[in-house]
């Protein structure tokens, strides 16, 4: 089983709308979206039936019993992340601040603190006959979107539809949840944006991939809006000896599925999708010539 | 520094939106102080096309176990909730990239083994280009949480009436952090499905937290746009619509300020400030 995840470093560069094009030109059976902080894989996602919901618990969130306690103030004086605070003469936690590291329930004298159970996002398996898509959404404010990630990779191991070839589709960033989402992938495809920003983002998130010694191969989105700087790309791609899979044009056709609508009868054939199509093609070279 | 300062935040929900394009153009034209909060992509600074200044080191403190007291009773290795402590080959070892530096394990400690010492997780960097001052915040690859970086940004002492505020994507911690002490906040949104779905989310957020807030609609190609529909029924204020422009695009994409060289663009930008501002009165 091979697994390949789409990241760009940036945001907006078209993830969504590549990996959409990827998973019906591949026909996968099983893929996932991991940006649980804006994920929008679903929307394209629509012919699949949801088969079930699962809450995920996060790190639960520390609760001041205001019977119990005697305004000593010493949880506030050791909360790390400014999580507590004085109201009307009450401590209170600010759960969107809490961490749950629950230092406050050590140092209060009287076991006024206790932890309580926090939901930390919403999974959604999607399942018909011989296809299954995984997805999850983070609660607002929490913190620990890695820890989510890894469930929505653990529902792909565990389901029982089998494949050869498993689409994810990641987040923007270089932070916990795209560290999450490379773990244990075979390669990586970065779409890049050719602009100064793209560039200078998509260099962060190779140097991850880097670290964490997972191959990445990449395209470049909407190419033409500067030609100059795709030219950049692939040769930053040349130094750093990566492979470059291709160039997509800016098309509006491709623009509809961001918009929830794939149309095969308007997309085959388009400039946009017929380059996607190439990149399969160098992707999946890849990825069998490496076994 | 004479007055509280106005502090504004731009978010988006969805990555791409034009976070930063607002953002920078904005301060432009307010000589505003410019604070990039996205400290996983910085990418304001670039388009100020400007040398730093001054590069301060964000600290966090990590546990440092001193081996000749440690007995080996694990009780901090069982009390640390982010599994950043275990106990291997007769020794306990530190996972820094996953301590959230809460400093229970040293409080924990029976023998006083553990004590704390400073780690750089990224780098603040200040520089100022057209009576703009400009403050970013830097991961460092391979951390996990740049949310100290954002906190570092903003206590840091500074000087202009008007601060503008770059958020990361999303509604997770790092955006909080970002917006809780905004006094106004900017959605940026594009006509999409995808760039509508994460923008309730955003909405969402700003309402629970009580902070008003008005909408950009960016890269606009109609006035009749699910965004539209959707920010009039909810009675939300739409601050501009920026029309979505070939030569907006290429502008950006070179790392040019579209205010500075597109006299059209910074129409824009001087009136959403007006707007704004009007807002927030």
């Amino acid at each position: 089983m091979k697994q390949l995840l789409v990241l760009s470093g940036k945001g907006g560069t078209g993830k969504t709308t590549v990996t959409t094009s990827l998973i019906h030109i591949s026909q996968v059976k099983k893929y996932a979206d991991c940006d649980v902080d804006a994920p929008n894989l679903h929307l394209s996602m629509t012919e699949i039936p949801l088969k079930e919901t699962i809450a995920i618990n996060g790190l639960p969130k520390a609760f001041i019993h205001q019977d119990i306690c005697k305004n000593c103030g010493l949880c506030q004086k050791y909360c790390r992340f400014d999580a507590i605070y004085l109201r009307e003469n009450e401590y209170i936690v600010d759960s969107m601040l809490c961490e749950g590291c629950s230092v406050c329930t050590l140092v209060c004298p009287v076991d006024a603190i206790s932890m309580k159970k926090n939901a930390n996002g919403l999974l959604r398996n999607y399942e018909n006959e011989d296809t299954f898509f995984t997805t999850a959404t983070l609660n607002m404010g929490s913190g620990n979107s890695g820890l989510l990630v890894s469930e929505v990779k653990n529902q792909l191991k565990t389901s029982d539809v089998e494949s050869s070839f498993e689409i994810i589709d990641g987040s923007p960033g270089i932070g916990c949840p795209v560290i999450s989402s490379i773990t244990g992938v075979d390669l990586i495809l970065i779409v890049a944006e050719p602009s100064v920003s793209g560039i200078s983002d998509m260099i962060r998130v190779l140097e991850v991939a880097k670290r964490m010694n997972v191959r990445a191969v990449v395209s470049v989105n909407k190419y033409d809006v500067n030609e100059e700087k795709t030219y950049d790309i692939i040769n930053i791609c040349k130094e750093r000896n990566l492979v470059f899979v291709g160039t997509i044009p800016y098309d509006p056709k491709l623009i509809e599925i961001s918009n929830g609508i794939f149309n095969l009868d308007t997309l085959n054939h388009s400039i946009g999708y017929e380059s996607i199509k190439h990149i399969y093609d160098n992707i999946k070279s890849i990825l069998l010539g490496d076994e | 520094m004479n007055e509280t300062p106005t502090r504004i935040a731009i978010l988006s929900g969805k990555g791409g939106a034009g976070k930063t394009f607002v953002s920078t153009n904005l301060a432009y034209v307010g000589k505003a102080t410019y604070i990039d909060c996205d400290v996983e992509e910085p990418n304001g600074a670039l388009f100020f096309q400007t040398t730093v200044l001054k590069r301060t080191p964000v600290m966090v403190k990590i546990p440092q176990i001193d081996s000749k007291k440690c007995t080996g009773c694990r009780q901090c290795v069982s009390f640390c909730q982010f599994s950043a402590l275990a106990f291997i080959n007769k020794q306990v070892k530190v996972f820094e990239e996953v301590c959230h530096s809460c400093g229970g394990c040293s409080l924990v400690c029976p023998e006083q083994a553990i004590t704390e010492k400073g780690k750089i997780i990224g780098w603040m960097e200040e520089s100022i280009s057209d009576s703009v001052h400009i403050l970013s915040g830097k991961l460092n690859i391979g951390e996990e949480s740049g949310v100290p970086i954002i906190k570092d940004l903003i206590h840091y002492q500074r000087e202009n009436n008007l601060e503008i505020i770059d958020c990361p994507p999303g509604t997770s911690c790092s955006v909080i952090e970002g917006i809780s002490s905004a006094d106004y906040c900017i959605i940026v949104g594009e006509e999409t499905l995808y760039s509508l779905e994460n923008l309730k989310l955003v909405v969402d957020l700003l309402e629970k937290m009580k902070i008003p807030f008005g909408v950009v609609i960016n890269k606009s190609t109609t006035d009749e746009s699910e965004l539209y529909h959707y920010c009039t029924t909810k009675h939300i204020r739409i601050l501009s619509r920026i029309p979505y422009m070939k030569e907006y695009q290429f502008i950006t994409s070179k790392g040019e300020l579209l205010s500075k060289y597109s006299p059209s663009g910074k129409n824009h930008f001087d009136s959403l400030l007006e707007a704004v501002k009007e807002a927030i009165r």
